[in-house]
């Protein structure tokens, strides 16, 4: 419990560096009693926009703050931040489900990483390897992403640092052929979980998704209940198209997962508001840092209050 | 999918009093569509506002007043005023200094610096005649130094890769003297990503600057980037004598206003913008395109560039010469054609491009999907020489075979045949007049010209 506290201080910390996003200054624009006027309002909704919650979940949070308010249920400042806060946990709660990466019967449990270019799959896949290699699993890793040059070498730099192997073939090399060598490897060899990395690739290229998919169906031949994840990477600083970038790999491979990163950036994710609204998938993991313990498991609650509440 | 401006402003003005015309009072509301559209498209508030006020300080003027089509004439101006913004101080590189001449890389992770600083190069040594090195000062990400030297030797570039250990300014300062000796014109250095609130990382940008003096210093930023894109780039942009920015992943499908948050805040101009994977794949930045997928109007031009690139050309010319001929259209025509839709990804993909597809059916999109196509392609496939050059033999028993071999019902094969009749009488109407040459111009002049879609 107590490392859980120490995420959650710095995923307060960094998001907000200290104070919360939304709601700071709120305070002096706010009377200690008394409903808040349209100024306030007004200001609560430009910083939902500059969060990057989006015009739709921005409106959806401000409608129910209208409503509390016609119902006099936002008499004060506690009542307006509660009301904020229920409203944005309205919308992250159902997408808040930690994965368990445990795969009942023989094989692997195995997970698909997917994602546009440059959101920080490799990276993903690195600290999600240390995380369960030191949760006592075994782990494997598989170098498909066989396009960008180097990314072989650097998912292997993340394999050496944590002593897990890796799965690679040539740069250039059929991703699909990869990741089936990978299952195979993992089943024979009892891993735990076997992570697979793909090429990064734009949603808009259909000729990289039909690739994705034929990987995706390589894997459920080797072992048909696999993938039992398919994880988006999604950088946390993007903006709307993250909602395109969700629906598109969602309706390529059907996504179980997401996985936010970067949110140590000035960027506040507030997208994942937007992404969760508009498609409901899991948030499994949210990224705050580099070192490997910076990515969490998702909590709707801590996410929540961290954007909001300006003490712990 | 995001509403177009031209929409917005229209419903805005039909709920208004005074049906279609833009006064004083309702402009308030007219710009708070376009703010909302520009929110959507991800440009960032701050940025939104000012341009906002610009906007009105014009759109009040007579121009938009008076004119009969006042929605029409307020899109014109923001389009305008955006083209305006993005495009001014256009300036081409600046080579204006003793060789080596240094670029410099910076921006976020994953923001697309080290595929940039590989496309630069290119480009210089193919344009531009450049002799062109590269370095790469990322000891940061694992195998970063690995990618730009596997890169450099893709297209023949000097690569300078400094001994295990070695700190980045250093290795910025033996890149120099490496250049200096291999008599190259340009050094292109390539920085590791970081985060522009973390001041280690911040200071070390500044000292590789400070130690290899660029003439160019480029902001590299993700099309795809929200409204953060103004606040790093306000950051980097007091941090370095940033001189431009490159634009990346602009062959996605984001709106991009983050080219307009970054050129806003920065002061500096974009200079190119990345629009795929390959190394060649680096084009200048075209604002007028950006500015109307910011406005949701549809991104003709890019349409008609990429049916260009990707129709194949000797089809295409095979079939006109055909036509011309009074050959009529075989089914094996109508299949290149389903397969060169394909290899642009499909109608879906054109459909997004097109202004006012927003306001297809719904449905009406997805009766165009790849799979349809190749499902069609199968059909065709499966039916022998002679039933594609005489479709009108295909009888009943041929139409079971057919449905077998391609693996879909007997009902598909007949529909497809419908299609291809249809198709058939279409072009019969354009091998009369030249049509083919038409068509592409009613795509230039941004809506082709009775446009319709089968079934509607």
């Amino acid at each position: 419990m107590s490392e859980k506290k120490g995420f959650f201080q710095r995923l307060r910390e960094r998001l907000n560096k200290g104070d919360s996003v939304l709601t700071r200054d709120l305070s002096e624009l706010l009377p200690g009693s008394g409903p808040p006027d349209e100024e306030t309002l007004e200001e609560i909704e430009t910083r939902l926009l500059m969060a990057d919650v989006g015009v739709s979940a921005t409106q959806q949070i401000m409608d129910g703050l209208h409503e509390r308010l016609d119902r006099k249920a936002l008499s004060d400042r506690e009542q307006l931040l509660a009301g904020l806060e229920a409203e944005i946990r309205a919308i992250l709660d159902p997408v808040d489900a930690p994965l368990e990466p445990v795969h009942e019967g023989d094989g692997p449990f195995v997970i698909l990483v997917v994602g546009v270019n440059g959101s920080g799959k490799t990276t993903t896949i690195g600290k999600l390897a240390r995380r369960y290699r030191d949760e006592g699993r075994s782990v494997m890793l598989a170098a498909g992403d066989s396009f960008r040059a180097a990314a072989v070498e650097q998912l292997q730099t993340w394999g050496e640092r944590n002593d897990v192997p890796v799965i690679a073939h040539a740069t250039g090399a059929d991703s699909a052929a990869v990741a089936h060598d990978a299952v195979q490897s993992a089943s024979s060899r009892g891993v735990d979980v076997l992570l697979i990395d793909t090429a990064g690739r734009l949603h808009t290229q259909s000729g990289l998704m039909d690739e994705l998919r034929k990987v995706k169906r390589v894997i459920t031949r080797v072992m048909p209940d696999a993938p039992h994840e398919v994880l988006l990477v999604l950088d946390g600083s993007t903006g709307q198209n993250a909602i395109a970038q969700a629906r598109e790999f969602n309706q390529a491979v059907t996504l179980t997962g997401l996985a936010v990163t970067k949110l140590d950036g000035s960027a506040k994710g507030g997208v994942l508001l937007a992404v969760a609204r508009e498609l409901g998938v899991p948030v499994r993991f949210i990224g705050i840092g580099e070192s490997a313990e910076d990515l969490d498991v998702f909590r709707s609650e801590d996410f929540s209050r961290a954007l909001i509440s300006s003490e712990s | 999918m995001f509403k177009g401006l031209s929409e917005r402003i229209g419903s805005t003005l039909d709920r208004v009093k005074g049906r279609g015309r833009l006064s004083e009072d309702n402009i308030k509301e007219t710009l708070r569509e376009v703010r909302m559209a520009l929110l959507e498209a991800d440009v960032a508030l701050p940025v939104v506002k000012e341009f906002i006020s610009q906007v009105r300080a014009r759109a009040v003027g007579q121009e938009v007043l008076k004119s009969l089509t006042p929605g029409q004439a307020l899109v014109k101006v923001v389009n305008d005023e955006l083209v305006r913004i993005m495009g001014e101080n256009r300036e081409p590189l600046n080579f204006r200094g003793r060789p080596p001449v240094v670029i410099l890389l910076a921006g976020l992770q994953g923001a697309g610096k080290t595929t940039s600083a590989a496309k630069l190069a290119r480009h210089l040594m193919e344009a531009e005649k450049k002799k062109v090195a590269l370095v790469s000062t990322d000891v940061r990400r694992p195998a970063a130094i690995e990618q730009l030297e596997t890169l450099s030797g893709e297209i023949g570039a000097g690569f300078y890769r400094a001994a295990e250990g070695t700190a980045p300014k250093k290795i910025a300062d033996q890149a120099m003297d490496f250049a200096r000796k291999q008599h190259a014109d340009v050094l292109i250095v390539d920085t590791a990503g970081r985060l522009h609130i973390d001041e280690e990382l911040m200071q070390e940008v500044q000292d590789i600057h400070a130690a290899v003096e660029p003439l160019e210093t480029l902001f590299v930023v993700d099309a795809m980037t929200g409204q953060d894109a103004a606040r790093s780039a306000a950051a980097f942009g007091e941090a370095l004598p940033l001189t431009g920015v490159i634009l990346t992943k602009a062959d996605g499908d984001a709106r991009g206003g983050a080219a307009l948050s970054v050129r806003q805040v920065t002061g500096k101009p974009i200079k190119f913008m990345g629009v795929g994977e390959k190394t060649d794949a680096l084009e200048p930045f075209h604002p007028d395109r950006v500015a109307s997928r910011i406005l949701g109007m549809g991104d003709v031009l890019s349409l008609v560039d990429e049916v260009q690139s990707k129709v194949d050309k000797e089809k295409a010319d095979k079939l006109g010469r055909k036509l011309k001929k009074g050959k009529g259209f075989s089914l094996n025509d109508f299949r290149d054609q389903l397969e060169q839709m394909q290899n642009m990804g499909g109608v879906g993909a054109l459909l997004d491009k097109l202004p006012g597809a927003g306001k297809l059916p719904p449905g009406a999109a997805s009766q165009f999907d790849d799979k349809t196509i190749s499902r069609q392609v199968a059909i065709i496939n499966s039916m022998t020489k002679e039933e594609r050059r005489k479709p009108a033999v295909i009888n009943g028993s041929r139409k079971r075979r057919i449905a077998q071999g391609s693996g879909v019902q007997v009902q598909d094969v007949n529909k497809l045949l419908k299609q291809f009749t249809q198709a058939q009488k279409m072009m019969r109407k354009m091998g009369k007049k030249g049509g083919m040459k038409k068509m592409m111009r009613g795509l230039q002049g941004k809506m082709p010209p009775g446009m319709g879609f089968p079934g509607q």
